[in-house]
């Protein structure tokens, strides 16, 4: 649940403006993203994600990065997959 | 890989080790707090504190979400989700924390309908999709997690959802730190601040703890280089006689945090007068419940919660391990009667929690680095 997971956002829901395709670690899922409403997100931009929100826009390299540290960290990392792949947020 | 190199390569965590060294005053002891479970999670997976020299110690705080929900309000919890209409809603990190009867796997084996979500938007989802019953979310978190209910309440009442509501949880972190700080047991000498905290709320309410507490705090990143980069920030200011809060991962974090999940926050919540944490005890104005113009969401004021206090059980340290004032494998239990598998307190359940992290992989990390510098 602490764990902020890599995304790149694939494209704006239609007529919601608050939710974009996100791709995490080739899983695509709805994602809200009203609290990175200043940041003028577009297709290809990387965010972090919590619980079903994006927290923060962050770099490729970064999102590399990050993306390293949690396959190295194992269960947790699945188990928040596992939880994502649940998700059906709209 | 030549993103990551850059993060961990172990010439460069070897050379900062020897620049951290250098910028120790011999026969000086240092002891840093990281606040957050995230950091306690590295440091023993990476065995960071092979890499520092015998008089800086890193201790761990009370920054593990799940480690700090007293018992009572996980059997508040289950009292709710034992109503016959009630859909129990949670993160599955909250399955296995103990409560003083049981715990919500327990709760659920025993016919609850405890349901694990990935988001609360989830569980706002499964109340939109049986409006027969009541849906309730079991919030908890920092200010990580917190804009997230927030904004899920917003967008129930703007979707006029009336059968979901929170059971708010919801801790922050100044209060904690400042309890600490306020605690007679610790000396400590700067702080490791929390990454993805810090992304909600920024760097200036730390500059109390430069300010009025004379002690550095450097919020840091997860990865292995970056905690030793930051103890090395926070040696430096100490060598300078400087005081203050410096950012070392403002590749993510923002000096001004998010001000729209702030602003969330604020319109949905409220300050409690005080709330029990586990093993810290009550801390004032240190949890966030639910604000009057949201009653309608709020499970507190639904439903009668029988708001016992049950007291940790005898044998757990967990009060002492979140304060930093005992290393997880000085508790007596331990390892023993306390494992992963049958934890007895709730830093034993979260990966995040220091005696979990300790238990997975503490006690292999001098070895992992005598491979690691053997290249
Ligand atoms: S070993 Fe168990 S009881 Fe002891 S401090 Fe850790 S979690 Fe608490």
């Amino acid at each position: 649940m602490c764990l902020g997971i890599p995304g790149e956002l694939v494209r704006f829901v239609a007529d919601q403006p608050d939710l974009a395709l996100v791709e995490v670690s080739g899983v695509g899922r709805r994602i809200n993203v009203a609290l990175l409403a200043d940041e003028q997100l577009q297709p290809g931009d990387w965010v972090l994600v919590h619980v079903g929100f994006a927290l923060s826009k962050i770099s490729e390299t970064e999102a590399q990065a990050v993306l390293a540290y949690l396959e190295e960290m194992g269960q947790p990392y699945a188990d928040e997959l596992d939880a994502l792949r649940t998700s059906n947020i709209g | 890989m030549r993103f990551v190199d850059e993060y961990r390569d172990a010439g460069r965590a070897r050379a900062l080790a020897g620049q951290i060294a250098a910028r120790c005053r011999p026969g000086r002891e240092y002891k840093f707090m990281e606040v957050c479970g995230g950091h306690t999670h590295t440091i023993y997976k990476h065995g960071l504190e092979d890499y520092l020299p015998e008089n800086v110690t890193l201790v761990h705080g009370p920054g593990c979400p799940v480690c700090v929900i007293p018992m009572g309000r996980v059997d508040d919890a289950i009292h709710i989700a034992e109503q016959p209409d009630v859909i129990m809603t949670s993160f599955g990190d909250m399955m296995r924390v103990p409560g003083g009867q049981s715990s919500f796997l327990d709760a659920k084996a025993a016919g609850a309908d405890i349901r694990m979500v990935y988001s609360p938007l989830d569980a706002l989802k499964i109340a939109r999709q049986n409006p027969h019953r009541r849906v309730v979310f079991m919030a908890i978190g920092f200010e990580t997690t917190a804009p997230s209910t927030a904004m899920t309440v917003l967008r129930a009442a703007e979707q006029g959802v009336d059968n979901f509501s929170v059971f708010c949880n919801h801790v922050t972190i100044i209060p904690a730190i400042k309890a600490i700080l306020d605690s007679p047991d610790l000396r400590l000498d700067g702080f490791l601040g929390p990454g993805h905290v810090s992304t909600v709320i920024g760097c200036r309410p730390y500059d109390f703890i430069a300010r009025e507490h004379g002690k550095p705090l450097v919020v840091a990143g997860f990865e292995p280089l970056d905690i030793l980069q930051s103890v090395h920030m926070l040696l430096g200011q100490l060598a300078d006689g400087r005081c203050e809060v410096e950012n070392q991962y403002a590749r993510v974090v923002p000096e001004d945090g998010n001000p729209i999940a702030l602003a969330a926050i604020a319109r949905v919540m409220r300050l409690r007068p005080y709330f029990e944490w586990r093993g810290l005890g009550f801390i004032p104005y240190s949890a966030l419940g639910m604000a009057d113009e949201y009653a309608a969401f709020d499970a507190e004021r639904l439903f009668e919660v029988p708001g016992i206090r049950v007291a940790d059980p005898k044998a757990c340290q967990c009060g002492e391990v979140l304060k930093g004032v005992l290393k997880p494998w000085e508790c007596k239990v331990f390892g023993t009667a306390c494992t992963p598998e049958t934890p007895i307190g709730t830093c034993m359940v979260s990966a995040e929690g220091a005696c979990a992290a300790y238990y997975n992989f503490g006690r292999f990390s001098r070895e992992r680095v005598r491979e690691a510098t053997r290249v």
